[in-house]
């Protein structure tokens, strides 16, 4: 190992070189190594901060934008709601289970920093296809991780999506998004503040596990010798995270606490670096008072070990007693590990030896920012359809397609995830969204994460948009108003190809798409170098949601309701094979989501559902509208008898996808109410709810599903799959 | 007063308490560390959760807390306790109900509605009960395995036994009856939002002793 240490550690010559003009003096060794973390891609986001400027961020209800641990809006009532979604795709590809577990972990800390009480969890997931053993190998520990942490510390696993596809072979997505509920006046944020106020590290003890997780495990491509980077994969205690989460709450609610961060990613040195620049002050740290795993630790180690399940509080020296008997009584070590100081510099003492003391400025707002490469891709080709045969059996097809893994019921999965524990679940995993009630209030809130992966890859900007849409009209269907988002942007190496272009194309075709339903991005997160030698993933800019619905009991689901109720479809999009998963490639030119229909066909299903005219919505994605019909037929153990417009090719209206497209139920006499709520927007009755077969005419051509052999293949596919 | 036993680990604890309150109930907490239960309790209840973190076994280690030893006098004094989930785990570890929780048949967690009948209607908790509840399972290790033949078992999952239950045993009791442990959840069946009310009437029998 003859290279340099900073090269070693993942900095540049160039940003070596930086830092001597930040400090006044070359680095100590634990100064270098905390400049490596916290100016890695992970924690700095020095390739993609230029380009995340231009998210809307504001709206009359946003209590706290992108910059804390979590963004929060009011959602009246004097409660706000924190969000965020956060990757633990590395991790995840080194060690599944504690990789996924941890990922929950941190998500939940984040939303707890605010003072927040976490009530929903949501997983947004990628694997390569599950005839290879490694994806189902990943796949499955994955979900048990998520599982078992989420089970363990009691907050529902309500929602998420997963999609198997071999662009993810060697770079799996493990993204989990975490919901909370605050008293808007009672939120905490992380920034320091008052000389002479205390640091106060409660939870776990620190160990070596997790060191240089940022650098080593996010920040660079994998590779052959993954396994020399495991010890950087960190470790889980859910049970210590669960007392973590009461006693922090307690501690927030008797006003104990002046500020609150979690410790994540570069552990200790991102913790109080950010909570000192913050702030505009300075924290002097004693390491000697951290409380260790084990003996022997050196300075550097103590600084960014990533063990998990600790924060860090904020107190004042008046309260100390008081927050120590709290954590005592919830059988958690705490202990004063440093002070706030007016110099505004980050110092630390080891031994008794200074071992670090450096502007806390210089490692978060001096961090470098590169413009990346902006190569545009080639111009999608657009779809020769006569190159893509007919199916000769429509019939069995459609079964075919509810029977791959990416349209089967996820039940498997969500089966082993605790969705209901907390007594709010109003609409269980399996629907659009997952509906939550707000405790204590007539509200809820509807929850979603999307990602139109395959669109994005041929047209990041439409594909942006679409996956912005997929989420909002998710969230309407269930009657809730889209309120507001948070990203997680998985891509591959920025620095190569065209990936930086794909990077700034998918964030304005986001944007473009929130600012047409008025939705705010309030948090949000960036996972770059997902691809290996051999391939990078689709750009994957996952969209997590939050809808508000006025009456959590005039909620709207899935599943069919009466026998006689007319099947009505809302939104004029064109069905097209391109990019479809019943092509199961990224190929064709899909259409760009229209702004102006999409934001109006999301208007109208929210109207319609607020006046109660609709029995049931499901909207058209993944398999198109032959595959919308199914489900909701199935969930509703009724079929139904459908004409749908022709013209084109029968596979093409039948499994054609292009967004803009609800299909609604409702009584023959609501029918007026359902047209007068969708103003402007196409309705068209296609058929009525009945019988036990699932029947659609196109062009005279009648194609019929029998609802039982439907189930059979909708409901075991994935069991089989990974047996 | 309903005493709400609250454990490091314990999860539904907030759930029952809203339970018992929605049928006309007071409900309490009642801390682990603690060696009296709250003044004026009327009956117990052990709520779901994973105490102390599942470790060693689930309910082994809250099953030896300091307040367990009150709640053992409440119950060999008559008094009602009612174990849920964890605590249904916890009651069988202090040998005041029959029998151990395995892990499930299916080795994973197993999280969605099932339709218990009612097999035993002589308990002070099943006396006013309809003959079967739609009730969530929610559990890693509800695999009920004990003695058929010498145990109340006062609820079943009929023939479908999703976990792999002796007897497709869901809820069993003491003897005497005023014990009774059960991994399904009433607290999640307690409002038509949720689903199902048919959790009510076992909070319903607490509210009445």
């Amino acid at each position: 190992m003859s290279a340099p240490l900073h090269r070693q550690l993942g900095l540049s010559d160039e940003e070596f070189a930086a830092i001597p003009g930040l400090i006044g003096r070359p680095p100590t060794d634990p100064e270098l190594v905390m400049f490596s973390l916290m100016w890695s891609e992970h924690c700095s986001y020095k390739h993609s901060r230029s380009l995340l400027r231009r998210f809307p961020t504001t709206g009359p209800h946003v209590l706290q934008g992108p910059g804390e641990n979590a963004g929060a809006v009011d959602v009246g009532d004097g409660w706000a709601i924190a969000l965020k979604v956060e990757s633990h795709n590395h991790p995840s590809a080194v060690e599944p289970f504690e990789g996924a577990a941890t990922g929950v972990g941190g998500i939940v800390r984040d939303i707890l920093a605010l003072g927040a009480r976490p009530i929903a969890l949501l997983d947004s997931l990628r694997f390569g296809t599950l005839d290879s053993p490694r994806s189902r190998h990943l796949f499955t520990r994955a979900v048990a991780g998520i599982g078992h942490y989420g089970n363990c510390i009691g907050v529902p696993t309500v929602g998420g999506e997963v999609v198997f596809d071999d662009r993810y072979e060697d770079s799996c997505l493990v993204n989990a998004m975490c919901v909370g509920l605050v008293p808007a006046d009672g939120m905490l944020r992380a920034a320091a503040f008052g000389e002479g106020n205390l640091l106060v590290l409660i939870g776990n003890r620190t160990g070596r596990d997790g060191i240089g997780g940022a650098s080593v495990l996010a920040s660079a491509e994998l590779s052959a010798d993954d396994d020399s980077k495991r010890p950087s994969v960190q470790v889980s205690d859910p049970f210590t995270e669960r007392k973590l989460i009461d006693c922090c709450l307690e501690l927030a609610g008797g006003g104990l606490l002046l500020a609150l961060q979690d410790l994540g990613a570069a552990g200790l040195t991102s913790a109080a670096s950010e909570m000192a620049a913050k702030g505009g002050v300075g924290l002097e740290i004693d390491l000697d008072r951290v409380h260790l795993r084990e003996e022997g630790m050196a300075a550097a180690e103590i600084l960014v070990s990533e063990s998990q399940e600790r924060m860090l509080g904020l107190v004042d020296p008046a309260n100390l007693d008081a927050v120590l008997a709290m954590c005592a009584r919830w059988e958690l070590d705490a202990n004063v590990i440093g002070t706030v100081t007016g110099t505004g510099n980050f110092t630390a003492r080891h031994h008794g030896e200074i071992v670090v003391d450096i502007p806390a400025s210089a490692l978060t707002d001096d961090a470098p920012s590169y413009a990346v490469p902006r190569d545009p891709a080639p111009a999608p080709v657009a779809l020769d359809l006569d190159a893509v045969p007919v199916p000769g059996d429509l019939a069995n097809a459609w079964l075919a397609l509810l029977g791959r893994p990416n349209i089967a019921s996820k039940r498997w999965i969500y089966q082993q995830y605790d969705h209901l524990v907390g007594a709010n679940t109003v609409r269980r995993p399996g629907g659009d969204a997952a509906v939550i009630r707000i405790p204590g209030m007539s509200r809820a809130l509807a929850v979603t994460t999307d990602c139109a992966e395959r669109h994005c890859e041929l047209d990041p900007r439409g594909g942006g948009r679409a996956s912005v849409f997929e989420a909002a009209r998710n969230i309407a269907c269930t009657g809730g108003l889209p309120y507001a988002a948070s990203d997680c942007l998985n891509f591959a190496n920025p620095e190569k190809g065209s990936t930086g272009w794909r990077l700034a194309e998918a964030i304005e075709g986001m944007s473009e798409a929130l600012e047409a339903i008025s939705v705010p991005v309030v948090s949000g997160n960036v996972s770059l170098y997902n691809e290996s030698p051999e391939r990078a993933i689709y750009p994957t800019p996952v969209i997590g949601m939050v809808g508000l619905l006025e009456d959590a009991a005039a909620s709207v689901g899935h599943a069919y309701g009466a026998e006689g109720d007319l099947v009505v479809l809302l939104g004029g999009g064109l069905p097209r094979l391109d990019a479809s998963e019943w092509l199961g490639t990224a190929s064709g030119s899909p259409a760009r989501p229209d702004l102006g229909r999409e934001a109006a066909l999301v208007s109208a299903m929210v109207t319609a559902a607020r006046r109660g005219v609709v029995t049931s919505a499901h909207d058209v994605s993944d398999g198109g509208i032959a595959v919308t019909l199914a489900e909701s037929a199935l969930a509703g153990g009724i079929g139904c008898t459908v004409t749908l417009p022709g013209g084109r090719r029968a596979d093409e209206v039948l499994f054609g996808e292009s967004g803009e497209r609800i299909v609604v139920t409702c009584r023959p006499e609501a029918l007026a109410a359902l047209r007068e709520s969708a103003g402007d927007v196409p309705v068209a009755v296609i058929g009525a709810v009945g019988g036990d077969t699932v029947e659609v005419s196109v062009d005279g051509m009648s194609v019929r599903l029998e609802l039982e052999r439907a189930r059979d293949v909708y409901e075991t596919t994935l069991t089989k799959a990974i047996a | 007063m309903i005493a709400v036993v609250r454990f490091p680990g314990s999860l539904d604890h907030d759930s029952a308490i809203r339970a018992v309150q929605a049928v006309g109930g007071q409900a309490t907490y009642a801390w682990h560390a603690d060696t009296e239960l709250p003044a004026g309790t009327r009956a117990v209840v052990l709520p779901g959760g994973f105490s102390y973190g599942d470790h060693l076994r689930p309910g082994a280690i809250a099953s030896r807390s300091p307040i367990m030893a009150p709640v053992r006098r409440h119950a060999d004094a008559g008094g009602l306790v009612l174990g849920i989930c964890n605590g249904f785990q916890v009651l069988c570890e202090a040998g005041l109900l029959p029998g151990v929780l395995r892990t499930n048949q299916s080795t994973s967690f197993v999280c969605r509605q099932v339709e218990l009948e009612v097999v035993d209607r002589h308990t002070p908790f099943t006396r006013e009960l309809g003959g079967s509840l739609s009730i969530p399972i929610k559990n890693h290790d509800g695999a009920w395995f004990g003695d058929p033949a010498t145990t109340r078992i006062v609820l079943s999952y009929g023939a479908e036994n999703p976990l792999g239950a002796v007897a497709s045993a869901a809820g069993v009791a003491n003897a005497a009856g005023n014990v009774l442990g059960l991994m399904p959840h009433p607290e999640e069946a307690t409002d038509p939002l949720l689903g199902s009310t048919d959790g009510l009437g076992l909070f319903a029998a607490l509210v009445r002793a």
